[in-house]
């Protein structure tokens, strides 16, 4: 099984082909519709974003809260599409991996392709496993959103598919 | 007042509360084995890994108790009510809502209701959606299902003419699953109403989604209607996540009213491959 970890092989993403599966570690930050729009806002004003952009990973998510005894609770990949028109400009800003569900525009792929990005593609529903799968879990940002703040995980092993990779492969055009 | 049950209102919530834990961690046996048949029969290897991960996520979710799907939802609540049953206590939607807040709570759902305009998050997933029907007898048959808006938001109504029939109804099922794509978390399980009025078909497609998946309707012309649309909507080669696979779906269940002589309503209720719901009797 292929593994990767987005902040120890950074430089190997052009190694990443679409339609693989993988085992995904390291760090991401949450981002739902709400917190992309602050963070379009941010971006607008030039002002820094409540996280470092450069090599950052995103995941599209909110989690359920965190039962005792573990970093987080049920957190599936949420719909990715729905966060496309603020994708561009965040991964022109350093944002160098996606994690979500389903399809992409086609800017989004073009975007992805012209800073060497991935876009890894989880199974949605399967919120308890991923859930399972996030070792630790801060809050980042925006805590009135609630499940739609901006959190930072560690991840380990999250089954994902290269969905669009940075040379323009991309399963979902067949 | 000779000849009714009395049922306290705390009763009814009570056992509701209980249903909202175990649908939320727990996917259905019938989806279960339906899930199981999928992984089987599909022949594209994205596709079948896929459905690998969501039957893992289903094991991983009922031995760690927690959410099948971190989206647990509006919380639907269909109570059929007795017609020999007086109901005692606090007002019943006070103890259904009070269900609702303790179980996602405690079971730490995450809390999805918010105002439609200012999108407030209500903090604790209620209110509830809630339908009472009055039915014979002196019993009270409780229904909850958490309905996740992935799938929700992909769900449509048309108002056919009578001259559509049977092929205007399959056309819809499929259009409806098609425009859908891989943005309702497939395989999905289609809930569709037929006949009544706008409203009413609306609510049978949500009615549709509480049989288990695989059973079909016992009349025989609704059953073939479903065995066509899930034909057919098979064919769209979809598959799994939008990966393009044998299985789109895993079943199409469809409910029938009477409706007007110049109408035909059909509405199409989509669910994604989590299906979760309960039913209990007291």
């Amino acid at each position: 099984m292929k593994k990767f970890d987005m902040t120890k092989d950074a430089g190997k993403i052009s190694e990443l082909h679409a339609g693989e599966f993988v085992l995904l570690s390291g760090t991401v930050y949450t981002a739902r519709d709400c917190a992309h729009k602050r963070l379009h806002a941010l971006l607008a004003e030039k002002k820094p974003l409540p996280f470092e952009p450069e090599g950052a990973a995103i995941y599209y998510a909110g989690p359920c809260p965190a039962p005792e005894g573990k970093a987080c609770g049920s957190c599936g990949p949420t719909t990715a599409a729905r966060v496309d028109v603020f994708t561009p400009e965040l991964l022109d800003a350093g944002v160098k991996f996606m994690v979500g569900k389903g399809e992409r525009s086609d800017e989004v792929a073009r975007a992805a392709v012209k800073n060497g990005c991935v876009y890894f593609a989880a199974v949605g529903g399967a919120g308890a496993l991923y859930g399972n799968a996030v070792k630790k879990c801060e809050l980042v940002a925006f805590p009135d959103l609630l499940s739609e703040a901006i959190y930072r995980f560690e991840i380990e092993d999250f089954p994902v598919f290269v969905a669009i990779d940075a040379h323009g492969g991309n399963i979902y055009k067949r | 007042m000779e000849n009714m049950r009395e049922i306290d209102t705390k009763e009814i919530g009570g056992k509701l509360y209980a249903m909202i834990l175990k649908a939320g961690r727990n996917l259905t046996p019938s989806c279960v084995a339906a899930l199981q048949a999928a992984k089987q029969k599909e022949s594209r290897p994205l596709c079948k890994t896929a459905l690998g991960v969501c039957l893992e996520n289903g094991k991983i979710a009922a031995r760690e108790n927690m959410p099948v799907c971190q989206d647990t939802g509006l919380a639907v609540v269909i109570l059929e009510i007795g017609q020999n049953v007086r109901l005692t206590g606090a007002p019943l939607a006070d103890e259904v809502n009070a269900a609702v807040r303790r179980a996602y709570q405690d079971g730490c759902f995450r809390k999805s209701c918010c105002d439609p305009l200012t999108r407030e998050n209500t903090g604790d997933n209620t209110p509830a959606v809630l339908y009472t029907e009055l039915t014979a007898g002196d019993g009270v048959k409780i229904s909850f299902l958490p309905k996740g808006f992935g799938s929700e938001n992909m769900s449509r109504i048309f108002m056919l003419t009578p001259a559509r029939g049977t092929e205007g109804i399959l056309e819809s099922i499929e259009e409806t699953v098609r425009l859908a794509g891989g943005r309702p978390c497939p395989p999905v399980y289609v809930g569709v109403g037929i006949g009544g009025t706008f409203d009413k078909c609306a609510y049978l497609a949500k009615k549709a989604l509480l049989r288990p998946v695989g059973e079909h309707h016992p009349r025989a012309d609704v059953a073939d209607i479903e065995k066509k649309a899930l034909e057919r909507v098979n064919a769209l080669r979809i598959g799994a996540q939008g990966f393009g696979g044998d299985v789109t779906a895993l079943g199409v269940s469809c409910e029938i009213a009477p409706t007007h002589i110049a109408g035909l309503p059909v509405a199409v209720n989509v669910q994604c491959h989590c299906v979760r719901c309960e039913e209990e009797r007291l």
